[in-house]
Order: C-alpha cells, then structure tokens, then sequence
C-alpha cells in the first residue's frame, strides 16, 4: 500500500507536526509513549472535555505529564513556543480550536528547532498551517478481530520531507510497542474495503 | 522603660486631641475602657471602667475600639527602635521595654544624659513614658513602675524599701494578701523571716524579691531579628534601558542568594520594586516553581518582566525582596538527576508568569472507582510527580460530561444518535457496574448506580457508554483511542 512508517514516524524531532481526525487524541497518546522524556500538554481551560490520566497510563506513565491550561488560543501559542524553546520537555502537544497563521507556524517551528524538542498540534479537521513539517490524519477503525484494540488509520496527508501513505496501525498495550497491521483488504479472508 | 498609655498614645499619635479620650474592649459582653489619656484620667475615669458609666462621668468622652494586636506590633517598633540606645533589647509585655545599657551608657554622655535623650525623643513622638534604672532588671521594673529614677549602684534596698509590694511584679493575690499580713513595703517584706513566707506564698515571693535585689540573676532576653532577605540599589544616575536594569538586578541577586545561602533558605516569590525618578515605583513579581536561590538560574526568569516594566523618567533604586522564603537545606550534588528537574522548574515558572503558575498543573493517582475521581490535578509547583498509575480495565483517553442519546433498556442501543452522527454498535462489552460513594454528596451520580459499556461501533469510534438502571438513560461518557 504505502512506504514504510519509520520513514516518518516517530516524528522528527526538532520540529512541529500537525495532526487532525477523530483519533488524533490517540495519535497524541501514541506519540507522548514514544517520546523519552517530560511532556506538556497545553491547551484552553474551558474547554469541555478533561484528558483522563487513567487511560492514558495504558500509554505511558502519566508521572511524566504535565497540563498547562491557557485562557486563550494566544496562551496556548505562546506557552507552547516558550516550552519547545526552553527544551526542558521533550514533546509539547497543543490542542488548538482555530488555525494557526503562517507566521505562528514558522515561530513554532524556528522555537523547535532552538530547543530540540518536538511539538504536536491538534488541529480542527480541514485546518493547519503550511508551516507543519507534516500532517496526520487519524481515525478510528472497528477491528473485527480482538475486542478492546486500539486499532486506527493514520494517514500522512501533508510531509515536507517525504511521501504521504497510510498505514492500519493498532497499540499493544502490553509491550508498549505501535503494531503496523496489514490493511483490511489485503488480510486473509476479509471483505473490506482498502483505499 | 515603661509606656503607661502606650494604646492611646498610639491612636492619638495620628489624631490629636485635648479632649478626654479612651480606648474601649469588649470584655465578657462589657464595653471597658482599656486604655486613657491624662486628661481623662484626671477627671476621675480609670482602666476597666464600663463605658456606660464613663459617659455618665464624661459627657463629652471620645472613645475608639482598641487594638491589642496593633499595640502589640507598635511596641515591637518601638524595641527595634530601642536599639538605637543598646544592641541588648527585650519586651516587657504589655507595655514596657527592658534595656541592658551595661556599657552603653557612656557613648550618650552618661545615664542621666541618656535617660534625658530617651524622654526628649519620645516626648517629641508623643508618647508617655517612665523610666527606671537600676543594677537588676527587677528594681528597674519597680522604679519605673512607681518611682521614677536611677538606683545609685550597691545597695538596692534603700531605692525599694519605701515602694509597695506590687513594685515587685507580684500578682493582685499575693499583694493583697502580704498587706493582709502587715507587709505594705518592700522592706517590711526584707525584713519579714523568709521560712514561713516560703510556706505561705510558695517560691514565687521569695524569687521575684530576690530577683529585685539582686540575689537571684534575671535574664534579659533580646529578640532575634527575623532574617530580613531584601536588598537595595541606590544608583547616582537614572536608568531605563531593560539590560541596564538587568545588570542591576544580577547584582543584588548575587546579595540575596548569599543571603538565602546563609539561612540555607531558598526564594518562592521575589519582588523586584523599581523606583522612579518622579517618585512612581512598579513591581516586577517572580513567583517561582521550587524553592531556589541561585542567581543564574534566577536571573533569566526576570526578563519577562522587567521588558513590561515601565522605565518612565528613569529607575534610580531597585530593591529586590524574596517575599516569600522556604527552608532549602544544601545538598549532594549528583552526576545526574536535578539538572532536569532545575530545567522543568525554571519552565514551569516561566509559563507561570504567563498564564498564572496555580494553572501549570500535574495528575496524580487517586484512590476511586469513579471515573471523574480516578485522578487528582494538582498545581505542579506544590507537588511531585506520584505513582503508580493502575488501570485494571480499559479506561477512556478523554471524559466529557455525560451525553445523554435516545436508547431504552438494559442492552446497548443497535445504533443510536450521538453528536449528530449516526452510529451503529458492532460490538459491545460489558456490563461493568459502578457504585456512587455514598459517602460524599456528588449530584452528577444523583441517578444512582451505573451500568458501564464499551461499545466499538462499526463506524470505527469506540465509545464508553453507562445505563442507569435505576432511573433509565442512556448516557456517553467518554471515548477510548
């Protein structure tokens, strides 16, 4: 179907990725599990939903988390570029409600790079700023094969630096390890469809 | 030293009057004068006196409630400001100060000159005062009390032995029962055989009469000067450009931390006060994740807010102040670990100027079956990263308030309406039962009991969904990766 993952993924450090979808929270999740090190998280505090540390243990260990909560976007943009500057914390994923300008992307990116550490946007569906090196698009997928899988779609829809694709991928949960699994059209005995 | 109106000397210091004016308590349901001015108590009123009845005396009586606390802080001043006369200052509550100017007393000219320095200056401060002098702290207390002077140095009887018996700081009981017994002065008392008093009044008589006359020693106990962590810049010319105040604030940051060293204490919140040519002065507050005192580290945390600070004409004194200290015992320094941590604090304090530091927060475990009480969050300034994190059964990464969808009975819907999606259930597990903790009031959990469901639809969204069998509904709580 596609290149290889480890091409693209784990993301490239040193730089600031976008990702969108109804999964991009376990996107982020998987991301926060590959990232050796501190972890922000920033977001607004109005915002409805709360993050549940309890399911992201299945992750990783929340101990290394910690939650920033900004009063608006403008916060959230500055906290988040102060962070990746800094380099205390090795991934800083921020939750946006809007799209960020070009300009705040290139600034993300440059305060990126500064501090050699990475950044996560996740982003409204439909959105995103040019400046991203690049651009996941996650959603979830029904495994009719085991119960409580995390099995997901993820799909590069935007790389600076290399070929989109998309790849069936699922968390095992016991390992702590990203499995790649075939697509639904090309498993022995399904009736999917693949794209 | 003894200050006889110290209260309302203190309030009529900012309000003058020559009228008669008191200072009134409540005490067990009774408005009493706690406190008066000579010109009241020279027409008749005195301590303890119910106002009613001062009125009644008084028509034209001013009265203003009394503070004890304030007194209390006033004559604190008023000790450090004793200092000036000897380094070895105590208080004598309620009102008085003990001086041991054993040694001092020839930088003024004398004792004589120095008890006229001290009436003069706090006459002029409009306090009343009576001062006594004498080899013991005992007969000082005495002659202050009620006989004004100097006790030539030796024999302290003949100074004491025509006072009362309250000269020696005795309680009303004892007083009044040595005069019962024909003992009024302090002579008589000298001169009283010591073993049946011992057996009348038990050792305090004895001791506070020895004290007096010097037979017993007495300790004047200065106070410790709390550590005072501030320090000042004075600069001959005004400054205004960010760097310059910078480099002024490395310097009297290298002073502090020294200081903090000294009392092994480390800075929470620091002020830096900027003062103006046009006598304006703005505030740079630092509030900081951990407790540090090392300058470098410090320093660039302030950059933020001395580039927002407001130069105006020129700053000519900076002062910087750790208001708030904890204790920061020195440590061992390991090849690993704290350079990280000292990395994460000095960020959690920078996003704090930001958007507050109480909203830089962390997770820590809790111990409920709840959902919503899984989990703590707490400011990560004031805690420490806790563990382990457990999770026997599938839990979802993000809980919203609970959704209601149309659904009816025990069985998850076959498909159902949520956020204007249309879903259909490809399977369902469950039912996992969770009971409210009847033991705190949470009026989310009013419906009682709830039937927990994880249900992957075939649209690909794996959501947890509850069944309140006691009260029907179908509710979404949260959704799984």
């Amino acid at each position: 179907m596609s290149a290889d993952l480890r091409q693209s993924f784990p993301l490239r450090c040193g730089r600031v990725h976008e990702a969108c979808g109804p999964a991009a929270f376990g996107f982020a999740a998987v991301v926060c599990a590959q990232t050796p090190g501190e972890l922000l998280w920033v977001r607004e505090s109005w915002l409805g939903d709360q993050i549940n540390p309890v399911g992201l243990s299945q992750f990783f260990d929340p101990a290394r988390l910690l939650l920033a909560l900004a009063g608006n976007q403008a916060e959230v943009l500055g906290v988040a570029e102060q962070a990746l500057r800094d380099g205390a914390v090795a991934l800083v994923v921020l939750e946006l409600s809007s799209s960020p300008s070009l300009t705040t992307g290139r600034r993300l990116q440059l305060a990126a790079k500064a501090g050699r550490s990475t950044g996560l946007c996740l982003i409204p569906e439909g959105m995103g700023s040019n400046a991203a090196e690049t651009r996941w698009h996650a959603a979830p997928l029904f495994d009719p094969e085991a119960a409580d899988s995390t099995l997901m779609r993820w799909k590069i829809i935007k790389n600076k630096s290399g070929t989109g694709g998309a790849w069936d991928v699922r968390w095992n949960g016991a390992a702590r390890r990203l499995d790649v699994v075939s697509p639904v059209g090309e498993r022995p005995g399904s009736a999917g469809t693949s794209d | 030293m003894w200050f006889p109106r110290l209260a309302s000397d203190r309030v009529l210091r900012a309000r003058p009057t020559e009228a008669p004016f008191a200072l009134t308590l409540r005490l067990s349901n009774v408005e009493r004068i706690y406190c008066l001015n000579a010109r009241a108590a020279r027409l008749g009123l005195h301590r303890g006196m119910p106002c009613a009845d001062a009125r009644a005396f008084c028509p034209d009586l001013l009265s203003h409630p009394a503070d004890p606390q304030a007194d209390a802080r006033f004559l604190a001043t008023l000790r450090r400001w004793a200092t000036r006369y000897c380094p070895w200052v105590g208080l004598e509550e309620p009102a008085g100060l003990v001086l041991d100017v054993t040694g001092s007393a020839h930088l003024w000219g004398g004792e004589t000159e120095m008890l006229a320095d001290m009436r003069a200056r706090l006459a002029r401060a409009g306090l009343s005062l009576r001062l006594g002098l004498a080899d013991t702290r005992g007969a000082a207390w005495a002659l202050a009390h009620h006989a004004e002077g100097i006790a030539a140095p030796g024999d302290l009887l003949t100074p004491l032995g025509p006072l009362p018996v309250a000269a020696l700081r005795l309680d009303d009981e004892s007083c009044i029962a040595l005069q019962r017994m024909g003992l009024r002065r302090v002579a008589d008392l000298a001169a009283a055989p010591r073993a049946p008093l011992a057996r009348r009044f038990g050792p305090g008589v004895l001791l506070r009469l020895d004290q007096a006359l010097g037979d017993q020693p007495e300790q004047i106990t200065p106070l410790a000067d709390p550590p005072h962590f501030a320090v000042r810049l004075t600069l001959p010319e005004p400054i205004g450009l960010a760097a310059d105040v910078m480099a002024g604030t490395a310097r009297l940051l290298d002073q502090l931390c020294a200081k903090l060293k000294a009392q092994e204490a480390g800075a929470r919140v620091l002020c830096l006060t900027l003062r103006r040519v046009d006598q304006g002065s703005g505030q740079v507050e630092l509030r900081l994740a951990g407790a540090m005192r090392d300058p470098a580290r410090i320093l660039p945390l302030f950059e933020r807010g001395v580039a927002a600070a407001d130069a105006g004409f020129g700053i000519d004194q900076m002062r910087l102040e750790a208001v708030r200290v904890e204790a920061l015992p020195v440590q061992q320094i390991g090849h690993r670990g704290p350079a990280q941590r000292n990395g994460l604090d000095d960020l959690i304090t920078r996003i704090g100027t930001r958007i507050g530091l109480q909203n830089v927060r962390r997770f820590l475990p809790a111990d409920s079956h709840i959902p919503e009480r899984g989990f703590l969050v707490a400011p990560a300034a004031y805690s420490a990263p806790e563990g382990p994190w457990v999770c026997p059964r599938p839990r979802p990464l993000r809980l919203f308030a609970p959704e209601p969808i149309v659904a009816s009975g025990p069985q998850p819907p076959e498909q159902f309406r949520w956020r204007r999606m249309r879903l259909h259930t490809a399977r369902a597990t469950g039912p996992e039962r969770i009971a409210p903790e009847w033991w705190l009031q949470d009026e989310n959990w009013g419906a009682g009991l709830r039937d927990y469901w994880q249900i992957e639809t075939r649209q690909g969204r794996r959501l947890w969904l509850f069944h309140t069998p006691q009260n029907p509904g179908w509710f979404v709580q949260g959704e799984f990766a």
